[in-house]
């Protein structure tokens, strides 16, 4: 069997010493009064993005003079799952410091670097993510959203949707076709950074399901964007877009999203639990246990800078897997009705908020089906 | 980046270079069907006891090939792929553990009892007496590692020959693999033969022996996947490969995914076995992780692998069952799933939800 690479990873020092710092400060945050726990990256809470930037926990692997901390990749990986552990309101910060920023610092020009990446990491620039279009979801290459080539740059016209947080981001990087169709349907893409301030966009939200007004949908009417927004080389979009999933598939929130639930259940079950919701949250724990060592794996493929596309696929497919399953598992060990109306009871609470985003987990960032359809090409099956 | 395991990359690879010519030579298909009627497989264990591998991970000083314990375990991963009807696994766990607690451990089969949880034996003066079910290859091997306690408690390990206890064989469990019931019936113990145990608590061998498990459902699990993608590729039906089906790529990417969290979990008992007496509590936690994923990843792949091979993978014929069958044992030997998970979770529980984090992160 063509093995996958989930080398054993020791963290080093410096990310031990990373860890207790985030630590001390998220106590301190804590301390003050400054965030509810159980917030999770699906939150948006700029004041706390806007303090946790200049405290140096966001775009911590980037140079210097774009305003990083040139810390190592496990320095970061160690702060974002600090980050989802302890139930920070992460999320305003969490797609540009996650895959936007690394994808301009990496293919990027030098003036989107200039511009960008200093207010990404003082907390105070928010991405959203351009992919989907109306007729195209899973099958990411039938992008219709079109650039020609305008007067120092491309005019774009077309649709994008589910963009989340559209309507409170600063940017968006958007796939789009700059070439018609041929026999290559992969090629002939590009992706743009979108200022959406910018003239030429019209947002709409999209409510979800809970009432919530979280994704967007984002129409382009002549757009304009200079070709410096340009993200890598025209008509190279989708090897752009394949390393931004990779990225976007390969950390701790791809099992941790409902962690706070998790920790809530086993406070709610109390320190003599009954053999059933024992086991129940032993068994739990030793899916967690093993979802934790394969995404520590795959933060050190990072940092030797590969690309673990097979490896993400099926770290997010068993971790979101899992994700869906603490709700239905918590809610039979500790039955309780959940409500959003009682935050003062935290489980009722969690439970509430886990249950109606529990069906977003295996949607977003690619469904589970096309999950498992890269790793069964990792398997030789395709 | 540090990288435990490039130390010793190019000397285990030639292990297991040489340990994998070596099932293939002694432990192909007729042997297993030979074990399985009840004929031991005498050239295989010859064979691995002249390439060192019972004792491999003794301390050279002591007659042993002073393998680490993380190679030791790959042998373990590899014999199990090979379904090896054979106490190897035993025997090793057995002579390490004998070797750290003083003694040179024998030559032959080595096997350990008591293997169940809930199963005892007592030491006084001595003499050593309980009853052990369930010991595998318990009537065969030739030494029996016994895990006993004192009258105050104290851990001892004791070392009895075939002759000193009474063994009711013909216990078998549904891979055909024996499981004996030992009797220690007042057995008067030479001073060379008890000594203090190194590494165990009052859970004796439940610990360790689910490590070997979990190393070696993931062994099994590998292969049940391999015969899987390969009968996926040969097997035609509607005019092309069921590799070629959706249906059959998602099941068998949902068994991919449950060996690789398998294998996570039992590298992971790996370095909590390395990091050794000093993390006596990490152990206990890491064997019970271990055993509690890969049995219920064993089921799983098993029943996915199943359902991949349609009829052939249910007859005597097809090769399938060798590994499946030894999933089906092993996920319920040494403590099964909810055993061990109600132990996590009690433990999860005593401490509180906030002390999850700091256990999962291991800071």
């Amino acid at each position: 069997m063509q093995g996958f690479r989930f080398d054993p990873l020791r963290l080093p020092p410096e990310a031990a010493a990373t860890r207790q710092r985030i630590r001390a400060y998220l106590s301190s945050e804590r301390e003050a009064g400054r965030f509810a726990a159980n917030r999770s990256w699906d939150s948006f809470d700029p004041d706390f993005s806007r303090r946790l930037g200049p405290a140096g926990f966001i775009g911590m692997t980037w140079p210097k003079r774009y305003g990083g901390q040139e810390r190592s990749a496990l320095e970061r990986f160690v702060v974002t799952e600090e980050l989802l552990a302890s139930g920070a309101p992460c999320g305003a910060h969490w797609v540009a410091d996650r895959q936007s920023g690394p994808q301009i610092l990496k293919h990027g020009s030098e003036r989107a670097r200039q511009e960008i990446l200093p207010r990404i990491a003082a907390g105070e620039c928010y991405f959203g993510i351009g992919m989907s279009e109306p007729d195209s979801g899973s099958d990411l290459a039938a992008v219709r959203t079109r650039a020609v080539p305008a007067d120092e740059g491309w005019r774009i016209n077309g649709s994008k949707i589910w963009t989340s947080n559209a309507h409170r981001a600063h940017y968006l990087i958007a796939l789009v076709r700059t070439e018609p169709p041929g026999e290559d349907r992969h090629a002939g893409l590009t992706q743009f950074v979108i200022d959406l301030s910018a003239p030429g966009l019209t947002i709409r939200p999209i409510r979800n399901m809970a009432g919530h007004h979280e994704f967007n949908e984002v129409f382009f009417e002549d757009h304009l964007v200079a070709d410096d927004m340009r993200i890598g080389p025209p008509g190279k979009g989708w090897q752009m877009v394949l390393g931004e999933l990779a990225f976007e598939r390969a950390g701790p929130e791809r099992f941790m999203s409902d962690y706070r639930l998790l920790v809530e259940a086993i406070d709610r079950a109390g320190p003599s639990p009954d053999a059933r919701q024992a086991v129940e949250i032993g068994r739990l724990v030793s899916h967690a246990a093993g979802l934790r060592r394969m995404v520590t794996s795959i933060a050190g493929l990072i940092e030797q800078g590969e690309v673990p596309g097979v490896e993400a696929a099926l770290m997010k497919d068993v971790g979101t897997t899992f994700e869906r399953e603490v709700p239905e598992v918590v809610r039979r060990i500790a039955p309780a009705e959940p409500s959003l109306d009682d935050p003062a009871d935290r489980y009722v609470d969690a439970l509430a908020r886990v249950t109606l985003q529990a069906p977003s987990y295996t949607l977003r960032g690619g469904t589970r089906e096309i999950l498992r359809g890269m790793i069964a090409r990792g398997l030789g099956l395709r | 980046m540090s990288h435990p395991d490039d130390m010793n990359d190019s000397l285990s690879q030639l292990l297991l270079d040489q340990a994998e010519r070596l099932f293939a030579e002694h432990a192909p298909r007729q042997v297993l069907e030979a074990a399985d009627a009840g004929t031991p497989p005498e050239a295989l264990w010859t064979a691995l006891e002249e390439a060192g591998f019972p004792l491999a991970l003794v301390p050279e000083e002591q007659g042993g090939a002073g393998l680490e314990v993380a190679d030791g375990m790959r042998l373990v991963r590899l014999a199990a792929y090979h379904a090896a009807p054979v106490p190897l696994a035993e025997t090793m766990l057995a002579a390490w553990l004998w070797s750290r607690a003083g003694g040179d451990p024998p030559d032959g089969e080595i096997t350990l009892a008591p293997a169940r949880p809930g199963q005892r034996a007592g030491i006084a003066g001595g003499i050593l007496e309980g009853t052990a079910d369930g010991v595998p290859w318990g009537a065969r091997a030739r030494h029996c590692l016994v895990f006993a306690q004192d009258a105050s408690g104290n851990p001892c390990l004791a070392l009895v020959g075939a002759q000193q206890r009474s063994a009711r064989p013909g216990g078998r469990n549904i891979a055909f693999e024996p499981r004996d019931r030992l009797q220690f019936d007042r057995v008067q113990l030479a001073a060379t033969a008890l000594r203090p145990a190194p590494l165990l608590d009052s859970d004796g061998f439940l610990p360790l022996g689910a490590i070997l498990r979990s190393q070696q459902m993931v062994g099994a699990m590998q292969r049940c996947l391999d015969h899987a993608l390969g009968y996926a590729g040969e097997r035609v039906q509607f005019g092309r490969p069921i590799a070629k089906f959706q249906a059959i790529q998602h099941m068998l990417a949902v068994a991919a995914g449950h060996l690789a969290a398998a294998t996570a979990v039992a590298d992971m008992a790996i370095d909590a076995m390395t990091a050794g007496e000093t993390a006596n509590g990490d152990l206990a936690l890491a064997a019970a992780i271990a055993k509690a994923r890969t049995g219920e990843a064993a089921g799983e792949v098993a029943a996915i692998c199943h359902q991949v091979h349609g009829a052939m993978g249910f007859t005597q014929e097809h090769p399938l069952h060798y590994a499946t069958r030894r999933l089906w044992s092993w996920r319920d030997e040494f403590g099964s799933e909810p055993f061990w998970q109600e132990r996590i979770g009690r433990r999860v529980c005593a401490a509180g939800g906030e002390a999850l984090w700091p256990m999962l992160a291991g800071a």
